[in-house]
């Protein structure tokens, strides 16, 4: 796969390198420092950094606000768009003040319903979902024009990824449905976290299967775990994760206090079984609000340094 | 067909508490069928107000009528001569019947006494569920007879999000997934590849979003 825009991120992966990306949640206020001391901990360990919008509904600072505050210190967004806040002339002006800074990523998502956020009175809008979001930046980009057809001057050159959770249901519609976002445009994909690998391993062999993995990069998701609580939690209370009892158990039966240096251990065996896996092209590491690990998951994991592209 | 239920009573006794006589005006149609607004709820709203209000030492006339359509102009005219003997109308129809019966007597206060809901089917005896939003352009015929603007949380025309867990919503268990349903269905009828095809972004100029809609049939309109 040849790269078609100035992102880093997809010039890495169109080398044959594995790309590297994390994430940074914008914080609940409007201190700038919080983004960019988060940006500063990852700074030369990843390729780029996602940055969530108003992630699990909850109201923070707007994802293209901090996305500007890390290129503006060195870092290379990606810039994550949710269709559950702005109708489809609100995300076109969204892409366009992104594009108006050279941000060159964005991930389309649907967002978790607003029922789990701060403010579960409000409308979602879903005017767009998320592969229709997919065709509607692939169209400004390739052809320069927007949804309505208009010539867009100046068009964005977005590296366009999307999302996928490989352990939702049905599992058999899942390698479909990634072809589905592959056709509407997707060319790069993360994942949700990884814990059940042979579930993975065969989501992937799927896509193979039908050809996907030389059309779209395959970013793994991981997150390490905390402690053995926060593996329990996101076995019982995160819609969609899948978190095998052996994990939990490999959690419980560590001590307090060096859980969390297991739950690194875990991400680090994760990354290395997933390098062999024909068809995963990078690694996408949410250390969820936990960034000053992130550096030692890309050391220990082998993936520094990062490679240097034009 | 259109689902309701009774508003608290606290808040349709606030409503009628400063009259002395009210018409209270249920409807034939679907909130009889959904139990919240016939001939029957008429009566026993009738006598809970009037108990409550005797218990205040006050009496609150009410006229009771069920009108066959509470939608329909012809059958709002029925109200003409009662209207005029009462201080406000309290209606037990959907909002369409409210609106109809206030668009008609113009000088009269008229109170909802139960809280539309959706465009619903009877799942079985005494449970109803949201099965169309109108949005004027079905799709019925693609998704395998289930809808996902109705039955989706997300109204989401391509799949199912990462939220869905055997076959429930990610908002709740009493939920079930839309797009589990459409597969089901689809695999059930052979036609799994047509899920492979993307939808485009949808015109919603058809639903609300294109403000206001009427139908007019120039063949029947008078």
């Amino acid at each position: 796969m040849n790269a078609k825009t100035p992102s880093k991120l997809e010039k890495i992966m169109a080398a044959g390198h594995f790309g590297v990306t994390s994430e940074c949640g914008p914080p609940r206020g409007s201190d700038p420092d919080v983004i960019r001391k988060k940006g500063e901990l990852l700074k030369g360990y990843v390729d780029a950094v996602n940055v969530t919008d108003n992630q699990t509904s909850v109201v923070r600072t707007s994802s293209l606000a901090a996305c500007i505050h890390l290129k503006l210190i060195g870092l290379e967004p990606v810039l994550q768009m949710v269709t559950r806040d702005r109708n489809r002339i609100a995300l076109q002006s969204d892409i366009l003040g992104a594009a108006s800074f050279d941000i060159h990523n964005m991930l389309c998502l649907s967002g978790d319903h607003q029922s789990f956020g701060d403010n579960p009175q409000g409308q979602n809008v879903h005017d767009l979902d998320s592969m229709q979001l997919i065709q509607t930046v692939r169209k400004m980009r390739d052809e320069g024009k927007f949804l309505g057809g208009d010539e867009i001057k100046r068009p964005p050159k977005m590296f366009v990824g999307a999302a996928e959770n490989p352990f939702a249901d049905p599992f058999e519609i899942r390698a479909i449905r990634l072809g589905k976002k592959v056709e509407a445009g997707a060319e790069f994909i993360q994942t949700q976290c990884i814990y059940n690998l042979d579930k993975f391993e065969e989501w992937v062999r799927q896509a193979r299967d039908r050809g996907l993995t030389e059309k779209v990069f395959i970013m793994a998701g991981i997150t390490p775990l905390k402690s053995v609580g926060m593996a329990k939690y996101m076995k019982n209370r995160v819609p969609g994760m899948d978190v095998p009892d052996d994990v939990v158990k490999r959690m419980a039966d560590t001590p307090k206090e060096k859980q969390a240096e297991e739950g690194v251990k875990i991400c680090i065996e994760t990354i290395q079984r997933l390098k062999e896996c024909k068809g995963v092209s990078g690694f996408h590491i949410m250390a969820i609000e936990w960034e000053e690990k992130v550096p030692d998951i890309v050391k220990e994991a082998g993936l520094y340094p990062r490679p240097q592209v034009d | 067909m259109i689902t309701a239920e009774q508003k608290p009573m606290e808040e349709i006794i606030a409503s009628v508490a400063p009259f002395n006589s009210i018409l209270l005006v249920g409807c034939n149609e679907c909130v009889t069928v959904c139990a919240a607004g016939g001939r029957k709820e008429v009566g026993l709203l009738a006598s809970a107000l009037q108990l409550h209000f005797f218990k205040q030492g006050k009496t609150l006339d009410i006229k009771e009528i069920t009108l066959e359509r509470q939608c329909d102009p012809e059958y709002v005219e029925e109200l003409v001569n009662s209207v005029d003997r009462v201080d406000a109308v309290l209606s037990m129809a959907c909002g369409c019947g409210v609106q109809t019966i206030a668009a008609r007597y113009k000088e009269k206060l008229v109170f909802p006494a139960v809280n539309t809901k959706f465009m619903g089917a009877s799942e079985r005896q005494g449970v109803w569920s949201e099965r169309c939003q109108g949005c004027g352009d079905c799709v019925l015929g693609i998704t395998g007879g289930v809808c996902p603007i109705a039955r989706c949380s997300k109204r989401l025309m391509n799949g199912p999000c990462g939220g869905s867990t055997r076959g429930k919503c990610e908002i709740s268990q009493d939920v079930d997934c839309a797009w589990q349903l459409i597969w089901d269905r689809m695999k059930a009828l052979g036609i799994e590849k047509r899920y492979e095809e993307v939808m485009e972004a949808k015109d919603w100029r058809t639903s609300r979003d294109g403000g206001p809609r009427k139908i007019v049939r120039e063949d029947l309109a008078s």
